[in-house]
């Protein structure tokens, strides 16, 4: 069958993305979300497709364990650890939540009654000091059992160097464990720094019940309706994996709706020629920034979701900002005007909603400046956006204190909120050493669209590219991601006369057991790729650079020498910083692997609009709009536009969910796939 | 103000994404643990006449940012002094004296040209490993003189005009037994400024120099307004408190560090005259070092002011040379780190006289510099040196976290893992410490027990340079104090104890051997018999509480 879905639950929406790939063709479906019975929009959205016993296979992201973290809604559960280390998870690195200020506390995820010491011990080298007593064991997790633990994490120290107390624990615990919801610190990620892995294992117990029950919510309803095809989630590296591998390690889907969003840009903007671009998702109270250079996404080797809340696993990089379309205007005492990060979410919302805010938002100041129309408000659950109350606002609390009138303070709203934007893209891009002007800006969600002019010239973007449906971007994304699998492995190894036949040993393991993974997740891949990165640093550095390995897997050998590896260390060194240090002696700590299984690519002109469309056809009238002054803008329905068209700014380009502003000085052009690229004159 | 609150609002930005982005270099390149882990480091950019704070990191260490301002000066006077300022130089010194804290902070100074003139200064601190002195890390409890703590540099250039001096190189690889490390960390801080003089060289291409220095002016405008209305809405009065050191490790007296603080209308006065005077051990700070605490001190309090040279103008600082808060070369000041985690607790304690209903109890108040040096089978020699957690003090919003770090940095603590890993020590606790934190409406939070076994058969040599042996941390609004600091060692037969509370030197452990350290939590906030009894089951039902006094 080749029949495909893409599905993604948002908070208010669920978005369905279906591809017939031998016809050619797609259809997308929006459907009200069910918050806590998920199943039911997630149903009603496949059946507009037709009978779900005809479907092949379905790709699904998820926010469902993002909001189990959040809102710290995971389940009940308890922690076996080492004699005299119950306390790391609370205990944390001894940091605290912010530079400035002493109050707030914090709450771990494991209750400090659940949490129960056994007597072992393994050594930095391996040595098992102590062995660890599986009766011993037995009983503390009967105890966790009975205190109303429903998961169950098992964190040894120096577990990474060596695993064999943590193994013989797993099997005493699972033997009296009531259910699968038992989580090794080794088998989740053997690597070092004990907080780390303590609290990735810790929050992967805690969502195990939670995203284990509703994946069994949703399988029961599939198979209700006699769906028998393949059923996918995606991770927040932006790959894929099988539900299996999903209620193992559920920690890894923390990110899995936006990194799916990710993935569908790359993918949309490199078919589209724009390998290197900066994705933006503009949402009511942030707005989330990824690079992607050569068409791969960058990733991030750790994330914290929350003070204290450590996940460490590759995802999909998202630098988060606090400015959105709700985000709230002010001058500060001492004069300076502020947007964000204090917001008025979508509830109360903006002024111009009407529903009891008087505080003007970002959204209130596009308003108030034309650029969105007040009379189509996107969602359609208004009717018509109340503009003078905007503008009210917007003179109260920001024309008035800096002698603007409210236009001018719109737009200095607009212009401060930019520049906000504009930092975080630099943070990703100039930053870390990449050229702007070599990048394009993928705006999707529905606010983006908005801001990608003032990001090409605030600055200095090669373009920005909107794609075709930027509300269901994300569904998108799961259909045409890739299937992955992740696994780091630490090593501690000298560089200086080192055994490269055991690390060649090493890594063919570590690369047959991803690509194991892969292999079994029952998708259609074209092939699988294996890769090699180590974590390596100068002898006494803590911090690493990741080092990607040329080496691949063939015939069950790697070919890794001692030189190959140190011309990699070296390169990567450079790029990261300016000096190299001759001399010193080098290592190797982490053996990080993964495997990619290909998927087939999408043909994605199937989006592209039909062939009858015509420039004037699109044109719905114009509007005054602000830039420094009003001027008229053209007005055109987007999804009207034919390929090839060229829109000269100032326009507007207006879609059900999502609008586009062509500042003057830039153009808008339809490319062969639907998108609009927008462009300096 | 002429410029536009749009480009103000843009180039505050951008500039503090300078300063953060050289503290990230410094964080991934740096060797020793106490930078990369703990981020005892600090970037900013500094007024080219002035040496005033223009823009800091928001990442940076505390008690730098204070201390930086005074850095540059030093390196401005000896400019002044010797003339021959030229592109492509970089100063480098550690003379706390001159630029404040203590000799394992190496300050690295740049001035950025523009147009053949001289636009700004950047700087860099960060805390190297090993200086040199009596004790292997710095943190010498029993000097007398700046002479037994390390080496002092004074400011010299070690770059001059691009050609970087080999022989300073030298001189510094001479005078540290872990010169690897801290070459490394010199890398690092050089990484540091290359990378921010060439964002700011960009920046000054996209604005101008005109624009970015009137960005400056205003920037301080405002962190004296912010500042000035913080102060006016403190009732006007004068509010004394003072709080205590154990010893200076040399004579077994308390010292005290007492503080009148007044307010009227928007300006403060913060008078330290009733303070000890200078002590002969290391506990000692400079005028400079006192200043910068007091605004980590404030800052804490009032999280909105900007960090920059603008927001103490409306403040007044009484310091006399003839107290420990004053003192001058050559008096040991490698413990500063104790003598201003006082100061800034007695900030808080004055302040809250003031306004009780917003009031902070006292943090732990120690940094509980631990060292434990050998040498392995080969003969090199290692350093675990590290400083430890404690509990934060209640407060209006809720109780004191547990297990925190000092409210002079943002540091993070090494995982066990990579120190086991690193040296032959094991760790056999590392857990939270029971009835630690003070009693109170909102209770303090929890200090720590760490206990760490010695591994190699050459056995090791312990130091350690803490506070809180005998002066606990304070509650406030009838809140109890939080536990005191306690330390000791075994051989497995035999318990030792420091002879002074809080500070040992040169204690000879064999493999096998152990220390354990249990640090104080916070002081509680208001009265104990208002916490919500709910709040109070589950002190006891997690064990943050045992019921059983100790």
């Amino acid at each position: 069958m080749t029949t495909l879905v893409g599905v993604d639950v948002g908070g208010t929406f669920t978005d369905l993305f279906f591809l017939d790939e031998a016809a050619g063709t797609f259809r997308t479906a929006k459907v009200p979300s069910n918050r806590g019975d998920e199943a039911v929009g997630f149903l009603e959205g496949l059946k507009t497709f037709g009978a779900l016993s005809a479907l092949g296979s379905i790709v699904h992201g998820t926010t469902v364990g993002t909001n189990a973290l959040l809102e710290r809604k995971g389940a009940r559960i308890g922690v076996i650890t080492t004699a005299g280390f119950r306390d790391v998870l609370e205990m944390r690195r001894r940091d605290r939540a912010n530079t400035w200020g002493l109050w707030g506390d914090f709450i771990p995820v494991a209750d400090r009654d659940l949490r129960v010491e056994v007597a072992e011990r393994t050594l930095a080298d391996g040595t098992v000091r102590q062995a660890v007593d599986p009766s011993e064991v037995a009983a503390a997790a009967r105890r966790l059992v009975e205190g109303g633990a429903t998961a169950l994490a098992i964190l040894f120290i120096n577990a990474y160097a060596n695993p064999a107390n943590e193994r013989a624990a797993a099997a005493a615990a699972r033997a009296v464990w009531p259910n699968d919801h038992v989580s090794v610190s080794s088998e989740i990620l053997p690597e070092i720094r004990e907080f780390e892995r303590a609290s990735t294992t810790a929050l992967n117990a805690y969502l195990q019940p939670v995203v284990g029950s509703y994946l069994a919510k949703l399988e029961a309803a599939l198979a209700s309706e006699a769906f028998t095809g393949a059923f996918h989630i995606v991770q927040s590296n932006g790959g894929v994996m099988s539900t299996a591998t999903a209620r193992r390690l559920p920690v890894r889907t923390a990110l899995s709706g936006p990194a799916a969003g990710v993935i569908a840009a790359a993918a949309i903007s490199t078919a589209a020629g724009y390998p290197d671009i900066i994705t933006g998702d503009l949402g009511g109270t942030s707005f989330d920034v990824s690079l992607i250079a050569g068409g791969e996404a960058a990733l991030a080797a750790q994330t914290t979701i929350d003070f204290g809340l450590v996940i460490r696993s590759p995802m999909i990089e998202i630098t988060t900002i606090g400015a959105g379309g709700g985000s709230i205007a002010r001058v500060d005492r001492g004069g300076f005007l502020e947007v964000g990060p204090e917001s008025a979410g979508s509830r109360p919302g903006p002024v111009a909603y009407g529903q009891g805010n008087d505080r003007p938002t970002l959204t209130d100041a596009n308003i108030v400046l034309g650029r969105i129309n007040a009379d189509r408000p996107i969602g359609g659950k208004l009717k018509r956006l109340d503009v003078e109350a905007a503008r009210q606002a917007l003179a109260n609390h920001v024309g008035d204190r800096l002698g603007l009138s409210p236009e001018e303070a719109a737009e200095a709203v607009v212009r401060v909120a930019d520049a906000r934007m504009a930092g975080a893209i630099r943070l990703v891009s100039v930053e870390r050493g990449h050229d702007p002007a070599r990048f394009a800006f993928v705006p999707f969600g529905g606010g983006g669209a908005l801001h990608a002019g003032a990001m090409i010239a605030d600055i200095g973007l090669k373009a920005a590219l909107v794609p075709r449906f930027p509300g269901v971007t994300s569904a998108m994304g799961c259909v045409m991601a890739d299937i992955r699998h992740d696994q780091v492995q630490t090593l501690n190894l000298t560089l200086d006369g080192l055994d490269a036949s055991a690390l060649d040993r090493r890594m063919a393991e570590e690369g047959a057991a991803a690509h194991a993974v892969v292999a079994g997740a029952g998708l259609t891949v074209g092939r699988i790729d294996v890769t090699y990165e180590l974590d390596m640093h100068y002898l006494g550095q803590t911090h690493t650079v990741a080092v990607p390995l040329p080496v691949t897997l063939a015939n069950g050998t790697t070919g890794v020498t001692e030189a190959v590896v140190r011309a990699a260390f070296e390169a990567a060194y450079s790029r990261a910083f300016s000096r190299l240090l001759p001399g010193l002696g080098i290592r190797i700590v982490n053996l990080r692997t993964t495997a990619i299984g290909r998927r087939p690519p999408i043909d994605l002109t199937t989006l592209a609009p039909a062939a009858a469309a015509t420039l004037e056809g699109a044109r719905t009238g114009s509007r005054k709009v602000w830039f420094g002054g009003w001027r008229e803008a053209a007005v055109f329905a987007r999804l009207d536009l034919p390929v090839g068209a060229v829109v000269e700014g100032p326009a507007v380009l207006e879609q059900p969910d999502a609008t586009i502003l062509v500042p003057p000085g830039q153009r808008g052009r339809v490319d062969a796939f639907g998108n609009i690229v927008l462009e300096r004159v | 103000m002429s410029l536009d609150p749009v480009t103000l609002a843009v180039l505050k930005g951008r500039l503090e994404q300078i300063a953060d982005e050289m503290d990230a270099t410094l964080y991934r390149s740096a060797f020793n643990p106490i930078i990369a882990e703990a981020r005892d480091a600090c970037h900013g950019l500094y007024h080219r006449e002035t040496g005033d704070t223009l823009v800091q990191g928001t990442k940076g260490l505390p008690i730098f940012v204070g201390a930086m301002a005074f850095a540059v000066k030093a390196v401005i006077e000896k400019v002044k002094a010797q003339g021959g300022l030229k592109p492509g130089d970089t100063f480098i010194f550690n003379d706390p004296y001159a630029g404040g804290t203590h000799l394992n902070d190496f300050r690295l100074v740049r001035p950025v040209f523009r147009d053949g003139a001289l636009f700004c200064w950047l700087a860099s601190a960060g805390h190297w490993l090993d200086v040199g002195g009596n004790v292997p890390g710095g943190y010498n409890p029993v000097a007398t003189e700046s002479f037994q703590e390390g080496v002092l540099i004074p400011v010299v250039k070690l770059i001059a005009g691009g050609e970087t001096r080999q022989d300073v190189l030298d001189i510094l690889a001479a005078n540290s037994r872990l010169p690897n490390s801290n070459w490394g960390d010199l890398n690092g801080q050089l990484n540091a400024l290359d990378l921010g003089e060439k964002r700011l060289q960009a920046l000054l291409g996209d604005y101008g120099q005109a624009v970015i220095e009137e960005a400056f002016d205003a920037f301080s405008a405002r962190a004296e307004a912010l500042m000035r209305e913080a102060i006016a809405a403190l009732p006007d009065g004068t509010y004394a408190f003072e709080d205590y050191l154990d010893n200076d490790g040399i004579v077994d007296e308390r010292l005290t560090v007492a503080l009148d603080l007044t307010i009227s209308g928007e300006t403060m006065v913060l008078d330290f005259s009733r303070s000890s005077p200078p002590c002969a051990g290391p506990i000692n700070i400079s005028t400079p070092t006192t200043i910068a605490a007091c605004y980590v001190a404030l800052k804490h309090v009032f999280t909105d002011v900007p960090a920059n040279a603008g927001c103490l103008k409306p403040i007044t600082f009484v310091v006399p040379d003839t107290t420990l808060l004053g003192a001058k070369a050559p008096k040991p000041m490698a413990g500063y780190t104790e003598t201003i985690l006082r100061l800034i607790g007695v900030v808080f304690g004055a302040l809250a006289k003031a306004v009780p209903e917003r009031a902070t109890a006292g943090p732990f108040g120690t940094i509980n510099a631990l060292s434990m040096a050998g040498h392995r089978a080969n003969g090199s020699r290692w350093v675990m040196f590290n400083f430890f957690g404690g509990g934060l003090g209640g407060n209006p919003e809720s109780d004191g976290l547990n297990h925190a770090n000092n409210p002079i940095s943002t540091a993070t603590m090494p995982p066990v893992e990579i120190l086991e890993a690193a040296y032959p020590i094991m760790f056999t606790q590392w857990a939270l410490r029971p009835d630690s934190g003070g009693e109170g409406a909102h209770r303090g939070g929890l200090g720590a027990i760490y206990e760490i076994e010695v591994l190699d058969a050459r056995g090791a040599e312990v130091f350690l340079l803490g506070e809180r042996g005998r002066y606990a941390p304070f509650g406030v609004n009838g809140g109890g104090a939080g536990a005191l600091n306690r330390f000791s060692w075994t051989d497995g037969k035999t318990t030792g104890t420091p002879p002074m509370a809080s500070k040992v030197t040169g204690v000879k452990l064999a493999q096998g051997g152990r220390v354990r350290l249990e640090t104080p939590g916070g002081g509680g906030f208001g009265d104990p018999a208002t916490r919500d009894p709910a709040a109070s089951e589950r002190d006891l039902r997690l064990g943050y509480v045992t019921g059983a006094k100790a």
